[in-house]
This record gives C-alpha cells, structure tokens and sequence, in this order.
C-alpha cells in the first residue's frame, strides 16, 4: 500500500556498446537511457510512452497527484479508501467488470496509495492495449455516474480488514502508525497513516467520494504511462481516442504544509503481542531528491546491509544480542524518515541495544567510514539499478518508474542526474551526512516490547540509574 | 476456437474506424475487442554439458546486463532423515558462512562489492542456490558460487550462530497467525508423513543438529550426479560454458537420490483444529486435503480449476468472502505441487466476529466448484492463465525459474511452447473431473488460528466435525530452556 518508489529503471540504448564499455562499478558513468515520447491533452493529462518489446505485454500506468498528505480531519485513511473503489465500476464499466474483463484478456492490476500520490497499472497482453485504456479513461472521466453509498460501505469493510490483516494482526504491526504521529506535528499531513483509523473509515461516505474526485482526480492531475510491446504511434492515437473525453478538473494548488522538524528526543513504548522487544530510532531528514538524502541511502548501507555492515556485524554477527537490524531512508516529498530498527534476542532489553548502536552512530560521526564500505552500499546500490529496468509493468516497473521522475523531478528521464548523485558521493559526505542528520536531541525512539514488560523498553541515560 | 476468430476480424474493423476517426463521439458502450494474442516467443534453450556430465540448460538474453545462475541440487527437506527435521534447509543456510577458504564475512564482502546477489535455500523437493550479477562480474563471481556449493567448510562457530537465528525465528512464529498455521495445517493433514513437518524443522530437531549431520547431508546430496545448472541472461553460451567449466568441471563423485516420498492418504471425514491466539483481531483459516503429484496428467485442468475457484481476483472464493462479503482483504486456494503428494488448501484472514460465517461461504464454493461451470467463466479461467502466460519470461531470474521448474519436475523440451495450448483444451467435462476428484469438502481438515474465546462457540454450531482444541505451544512445542537460547557469557 505504501511504496517508497525509489529505484529507477534504466534501458540501455545499445546493450552491445555498453558490454564493449565493461568496466568497475563508480569507475566510469556510463551514459543510459530511457527512449521516450511525452505529449498532453488538450484537458491537461500528461501522457508518457516507451517501447519495451521484450515480452508482449504492455503497461498502463496512471498516477494521480494525491495521496494521505491531502485527507482532511475525521477522515484519515480516504485517499486509500478511494483507490479501492477506483476498481468497482464506472459508467460503462458494470461493477466486477473491472477485473472479469481484464482477466478475460489475461491481464492484472492493481494500485496503491501513499502520502504523495496513487498510482494504478494494467499489465495487458499487448493485444489488449485498447481494453486498458478504455478501462482506464472510463473510471478517470466517467467514474460517479454509477457511485453509490452501497460501493462505498462494501470497500469500507475490506479496507478495514486490510488494516486488521496488515497492522492490528501483525507482531509490531502498530509501529510505524506510532512512529508517524510522534515525527510529525499533528498539523503536518504525515501525522496520520495511510491506512486510516477505524473511526474515520467509518465515518467516511458518498459525498466524500464525489468531492475528492471532482478535487484531485481530474486529468490535469494525473500522467499516463503506456510501456511495453507497443507502436508509439498507433498508442498515441489510442490514448487521444480514449482520453480526450474525459473532462478538465478543477486546479489542484501545491499542497500547503508546515516544515518538518523536531525540537526534542522523544521516548514511546508501546505493548504488543510480541515474544521480543524491538526498537526504533528514527529522524526526520531531507525530502527525496534534496541534498543529503543521497548521503543517507548510502549511510544506511554502510550502517545495515550486509554481514559487513556496521550494526549488522556488530550487534547480530559479533555480541548476537540482536536477532535483526536494519536501516533506511524512506525518501518522501515533503520530508524523508531514516529509520533504524533492531530486534532484540531472548535475555537482552532494548536499553541495551539502543547502547550499542548509539556507539555506532558515535563512530560513523567521528570519522569517514572506509572507502570499500561506501563502494560496497554504492556497488549494490547500483546493481539493483540493473534490476529494476528488466520490468515493464507492475509496482516498480519501468511505467512507475517513468512516473514517479516525472512527478518527483518534474521529467521522466531523471535517471542520469539521480544516478549521478550516488556517484558524486565520497567518504566525507557521509561523515558529514551522519553529522548533520542524525542528531541525538531531535529524534524519536519506539520501545514495542512483550506485554506486561515494559521493564525491557530503551531508558535514556539519564533514566538508567533509576531502575533497579 | 470460433470465438477468437470472431474477435480478430471485430478487431480489424475497429482498426478501420479507429484511424480516421476523432470527430465521431467516442462508442463507449462496449469494450473495445483485441487483436489475435501474441505467442509464446521465447528463446531457444540451449543445452551444455560440463567435462564431468552435469547438464546445464541456458537461455540467452542480452537485454540488461545481467546474469542469473542456479544450482538445483535434487534432494530438499523430503530427504531429512527421521528426528533431524529441518537438516537440508540448515545446510543450505550454512552454505555460504565459510567456504573455499574463506571466512562467512569475507564471502560476503566478496559478494556485496561485486554487486551481487547469493542466495541459498531448501525446499522439499530440491536444494537451489542462486546468483544474481551484473554481467562484466560474472567472472569473478562463478568461483564464489562454486566454493559455497562443492567446498562449504561448515564452521563450527557459525553453526551456532545460525543454529540461534533460527531458533530465534521459530521462537517468534508463535507471535505470526500465518506462521502457526503453516505449521499447524500441515501436521493436522498429514501427520507424521514427510510432509508433515515444515522444510524449517522443529525447536527439538534444531537444538540436535550437529556439524556432521551438515557435512554428512551436503556429501550425500551434493555431488555432480545430483546437480544441473540452470543460467539466464546477458552472456553467450560458449563464454558460459568455459566459465561454468572452470567452476565446476573438475567436480566428481557418486550419486545418492533421495527416497521417494510415499503417497499421503486423504483425510478420513472432516476434522477442525482450533488454536488459540487471544486477542487476535482476524482469524487465519486454511481448509484442504492432499493434492495429486506435480507430473500428474490432470495438472492444467487442475491449474484452470484453481484459477477459477481461488487463483485469481475474480475467483469464486475472493468474490464471495472478499468482494460480497467484505470478511476478509483477500481469499483464495492453492495446489502446493510437489515431486509427491503436496497440498490443496483455500484460505484467508477474516475478521474474528465473522469466522463462523465465513468458514460457510468456504465451504458453499468448495461444494459449488463441484458442479458443472458456466462456460463463460471457464473461458476467463483459461484466458487468464493462458494469455499473461508470455508475460512471465521478462527477467533473467524468471527465465531461471522456469529452467528450474523444467530440471526439478522432468518437463519436457516442449513444455513451454505448448503450455498456451494445453490450457486452452481444458473443457467443463475436465473440470468436472478433476473437482470430483480432488476438491471434495467432505474430506477435509479445517485449521483455525484466533482468539478462542470468541470463536470457539460460532466454529462448533457449524458441525463441520470433531474440533481439536489447541495453543501455539500444542503446535510449536514449549519454548526450551532460556539458558539455551541465550548468548555465551
């Protein structure tokens, strides 16, 4: 449901050209491509198309500029909501015809909501195309023709299993709904989660559904990928003749936020159903694409990834006080989290934990870490670039991919400047990164631990000496 | 057959009118029909053998730089031997800590900087271990899956330390519905047959392995008669074959299949275990009996038969529990296909206050399924399975998956091509056959994990059959002593 979107695909224009160039990874930048066309409709839907003829599939991608961040009060949860009765029918489109006629052709799809925007692909055989983006300018144009209470109370109840399934019923599950509330003010629109709470997913109704389509589901909110086994041509009059129907919507402003910051550490435990206790340190840091959030996907490579890792090494290989670990930076538009998280091993609390990777985050800002730790985050991190280019369609493909650059960079072909960000990296920056980012007074640290034994949460130091 | 020509010449009129078209206002009143579907264009696969004889199957694919290679070793957690539980999925995690003189750290290193991905893992039938790589790495990379596959030292130390990672991992099971109840469901089935037990064992049989039950698995099974390699992706095969030979040429020594696994029987009526999660806010429900063996002839009709009552979003099951409903954010059914008798099994997570009504609905479809199929619904069955069929060829580690399916269950050379036509033979009387068969709900064990308290009474108003009530430490055993659990001091 929530998908960072951070890998971006590339195609090599001349795959031949680029074996000839060989080479270490971070030696030398080869010069990759993405082949593509982009125009808009006269209604302000910007359209995006690139040939793939690998497998004879094709995919049709849609975002729209909306996600979480835009809910309003009492009704935390309804842009996911709303993705979910995107897929119940439309004008021409009976309910459940959706799917039947998609998987008549041999098609899937699906879609998914985030605090900064929702996006939806059919993946089509590529005989299908013209189903597709019939399917997919009918529900964009034509959607409240056939909406009723009934559709809206009927995904109510899934979205709320959907919460129980992924959150309430999950060890830790509530986690990252405790994280967001403490990060961020509660006038900051990631405050709340994506998935809602239960009393605002109750609350929510037809007419919520009529004003946030008519707000934020106009085409001139929205970019349309067409990727895969297609003629840019004969896709450009498809798109033209099933999309310049749909009517202009009203203008969406830039969404209106307060600045991200914390002035203090904060300290939460929260009680589960859980064997073992596991911690959370996390901090607000730059939104993706500014500068420093290059820094820290690599840091948290050096810090977590890898039995060479800094934590991994130190508190799972080596002391085998920890069961996991791992760290990230989870970029986003209006402010990034990077998030560190252990889970404690039978007979070790969370002070302990939180003691030791503090000593680590001690050491990544006294000196530069070693150049082979920074080649070996930057190396994975550029191999994963590989594989993410060899899908067309689905969450992360090349569609989304095209997609998530155009919004998040304003062009679809972003890849080389964001590539070269990682490349441009030394030693120092990640010094500095850690520096200036992970600061011990501003951040907030999440005790989960077995009900009953709070006695096993992170103390502060200064608390330490209290217990007994 | 009549039904796609019909299509392709609606198809081409649409083309006619599409073109000049624009003024027009648009039709919208009926989808648009598609083209003829594309055929399965897949590259030849390419067949090497090493010096030694191992056979490798290989597809070429030059379009991102990369290259898939995997080692399907023919003997899995089938082959644990009674009382060592979970032997062939810890070997295959010991793998990699320490092999060809190098250290568990340094391997990684190794691999990490390359840019690389190894993995190693057990299933019940077969042992793969996996690589990953940019394709100007392969080169260096090759030595290092070699080393983990022919020369794992087994350290004694790094058995420990694995030995408690895993043990800390079945320790937290007891914390994850969907954990209990793959363990749960599958002794409730089959008992104390081999596919009783999950491929990670138990606590008890975990606790006992010893380093010479690891050496003594990996020199029984991995040996050069038991091994093909299966390679996708950015390389030419005479450069793959000198490599490969390089790696794994010099490799000899005898062969020892695994034992077959017997047929398990189907359950003698229906039965329900109960286990108890308190609090839980959904109930995990699987409800099956025993399925045929992967090379059975009924496979397709089977596959459409599955597609249509719980393999897809508008199957039978998902619709109901799901989309009518609103018990569950998903249900669907599986043949789990094995080299023996594997699984079939329906499930969900429902909401705690609707398990009774949902486990009727269940059992509404496992008995609908049995009667003869709208043949409109069949065809989408067929056309869902056949027709993305193509699609799944796209990336070299699909491309190796599928090499690996064909080594692992003897397919033939011209599975892949026909695979589109097999599925669009299958007819109602096919389905009738098979359902009548395999999905009969009189013979069934039911499993549910949630909170008893308020479930129990609504599960037992339902007569579905003796219900067995159960706790996380009926079905993972007691935890064992701490001390044991704990690090060195």
């Amino acid at each position: 449901m929530r998908s960072s979107h951070r890998l971006l695909a590339w195609v090599f224009v001349e795959a031949g050209l680029l074996l000839a160039a060989g080479g270490a990874f971070g030696q030398e930048a080869r010069k990759l491509e993405v082949p593509y066309t982009q125009f808009s409709l006269p209604n302000g839907l910007n359209v995006i198309l690139h040939e793939d003829h690998t497998v004879p599939m094709v995919c049709v991608d849609v975002w729209y500029y909306v996600g979480s961040a835009r809910e309003k009060p009492g009704r935390t949860g309804f842009a996911h909501l709303f993705e979910h009765i995107m897929f119940e029918g439309s004008k021409n489109v009976k309910e459940g015809e959706f799917d039947r006629l998609l998987e008549s052709a041999g098609g899937d799809n699906n879609g998914s909501t985030a605090e900064d925007r929702t996006d939806y692909w059919q993946n089509v055989p590529s005989n299908s195309l013209e189903l597709a983006l019939f399917l997919e300018s009918d529900r964009m144009g034509h959607l409240l023709d056939v909406m009723s209470p009934a559709r809206v109370n009927q995904q109510r109840d899934v979205v709320k299993n959907e919460r129980r399934q992924t959150f309430e019923n999950q060890p830790y599950g509530m986690a990252s709904i405790k994280l967001s509330e403490a990060l961020f003010s509660p006038n900051h629109p990631y405050h709340w989660p994506v998935i809602g709470s239960m009393e605002d997913l109750s609350a929510a109704g037809y007419e919520d559904v009529v004003q946030f389509f008519k707000t934020y589901y106009g085409p001139n909110n929205a970019s349309l990928v067409v990727a895969g086994d297609i003629d840019p041509r004969q896709a450009r009059r498809l798109v033209e003749k099933w999309f310049a129907d749909v009517p202009k919507g009203t203008r969406v402003d830039p969404i209106a936020a307060p600045p991200a910051a914390l002035a203090e550490e904060k300290r939460l435990t929260l009680e589960d159903r859980v064997q073992l206790p596991r911690l959370y340190m996390a901090w607000i840091t730059p939104p993706h694409l500014q500068p420093g959030d290059e820094a820290l996907d690599i840091l948290a490579g050096v810090l977590a990834s890898g039995k060479n890792s800094r934590l991994y090494k130190r508190l799972v290989y080596e002391l085998q006080v920890a069961q996991d670990v791992s760290a990230v930076q989870q970029s986003q538009m209006l402010a990034s989290t990077f998030l560190i998280t252990a889970t404690a091993r039978e007979g070790h609390g969370l002070t302990e934990i939180e003691s030791l990777i503090q000593q680590e985050i001690d050491r990544v800002k006294t000196a530069p870490p070693a150049a082979r730790e920074v080649e070996r985050a930057v190396n994975q991190f550029e191999a994963s670039f590989y594989r993410a280019m060899e899908h067309v369609g689905g969450f992360g493909g090349k569609a989304d991919q095209l997609n998530a650059y155009q919004y998040q960079a304003g062009r679809p072909d972003y890849y080389n400047e964001d590539r070269a960000r990682y490349l441009a990296l030394d030693t120092s920056d990640i010094l500095s990164a850690a520096r200036r980012y992970l600061p011990d007074d501003a951040r907030v640290i999440l005790s989960v631990v077995p009900a009953g034994k709070t006695d096993l949460a992170a103390r502060a130091p200064s608390e330490k000496g209290k217990q007994p | 057959m009549s039904q796609r020509a019909r299509s392709l010449l609606i198809f081409m009129l649409s083309l006619a009118v599409t073109y000049p078209a624009a003024a027009r206002p648009l039709d919208r009143s009926k989808p648009p029909s598609a083209g003829p579907p594309a055929k399965l264009d897949l590259p030849a696969i390419q067949k090497l053998v090493l010096s030694n004889g191992i056979r490798v199957l290989f597809i070429e694919r030059h379009k991102v730089p990369l290259v898939q290679v995997a080692v399907v070793v023919r003997a899995g957690a089938a082959a644990d031997p009674r009382g060592k539980a979970g032997l062939a999925n810890l070997t295959a995690e010991m793998l990699d800590r320490g092999a060809g003189g190098r250290s568990a750290l340094e391997l990684s290193d190794a691999v990490d900087h390359l840019g690389a991905d190894l993995s190693a893992g057990a299933g019940w039938d077969q042992t793969l271990v996996g690589l990953n790589v940019p394709a100007q790495r392969l080169a260096e990379a090759l030595p290092i899956l070699a080393d983990v596959v022919r020369r794992p030292a087994f350290p004694a130390e790094e058995l420990e330390r694995v030995r408690k990672e895993l043990l800390t991992e079945l320790l937290q099971w007891r914390d994850e519905p969907r954990a209990l109840i793959r363990v749960a469901f599958a002794r409730a089935l089959y008992g104390e047959d081999p596919y009783g037990r999950v491929t990670e064992g138990s606590e008890q049989a975990v606790r006992g392995m010893t380093r010479a039950d690891l050496q003594g698995f990996h020199a029984s099974y991995f040996e050069p008669g038991n091994v093909t390699l299966v390679a996708a992706g950015d390389v030419t095969a005479q450069v793959l074959q000198g490599k490969l030979e390089e790696a794994f040429g010099s490799w000899s020594g005898s062969t020892v299949r695994p034992a077959p696994v017997p047929a398990s029987l189907q359950p003698r009526g229906r039965s329900v275990w109960l286990v108890d999660l308190p609090e839980a806010a959904q109930s995990e429900i699987r409800i099956g009996r025993v399925g045929p063996p992967r090379q059975t002839p009924d496979y397709f009709p089977l596959v459409v038969a599955n597609t249509l009552l719980g393999g897809s979003f508008t199957s039978r099951l998902n619709q109901n529990l799901r989309e009518q409903h609103g018990y569950t954010y998903g249900a669907g059914s599986v043949f789990d296909f094995r080299l023996s008798t594997g699984p079939f099994f329906a499930a969900a997570a429902v909401q705690t206050d609707k398990t009774a009504p949902a486990l009727s609905e269940f059992f509404k479809e496992l008995e609908g399924i049995r009667r003869p199929v709208p043949e409109d619904e069949l065809a989408r069955a067929r056309n869902y399975v056949a027709l993305r069929y193509p699609a799944g060829f796209e990336t070299v580690g699909e491309l190796a998956a599928k090499l690996e399916e064909k080594v692992l269950f003897e397919l033939p050379d011209d599975y892949f091509t026909t695979y589109m036509d097999r599925v669009a033979k299958v007819t109602a009387a096919d389905l009738a056959r098979v359902t009548a068969q395999w999905i009969d709900p009189g013979s069934v064990v039911v499993v549910v994990v949630g909170d008893r308290k308020k479930i129990e009474a609504g599960i037992k108003a339902l007569n579905l059959g003796p219900v067995k009530l159960l706790t996380a430490d009926d079905i993972l055993g007691r935890p064992g002593p701490k001390s044991r659990v704990q690090s060195p001091k």
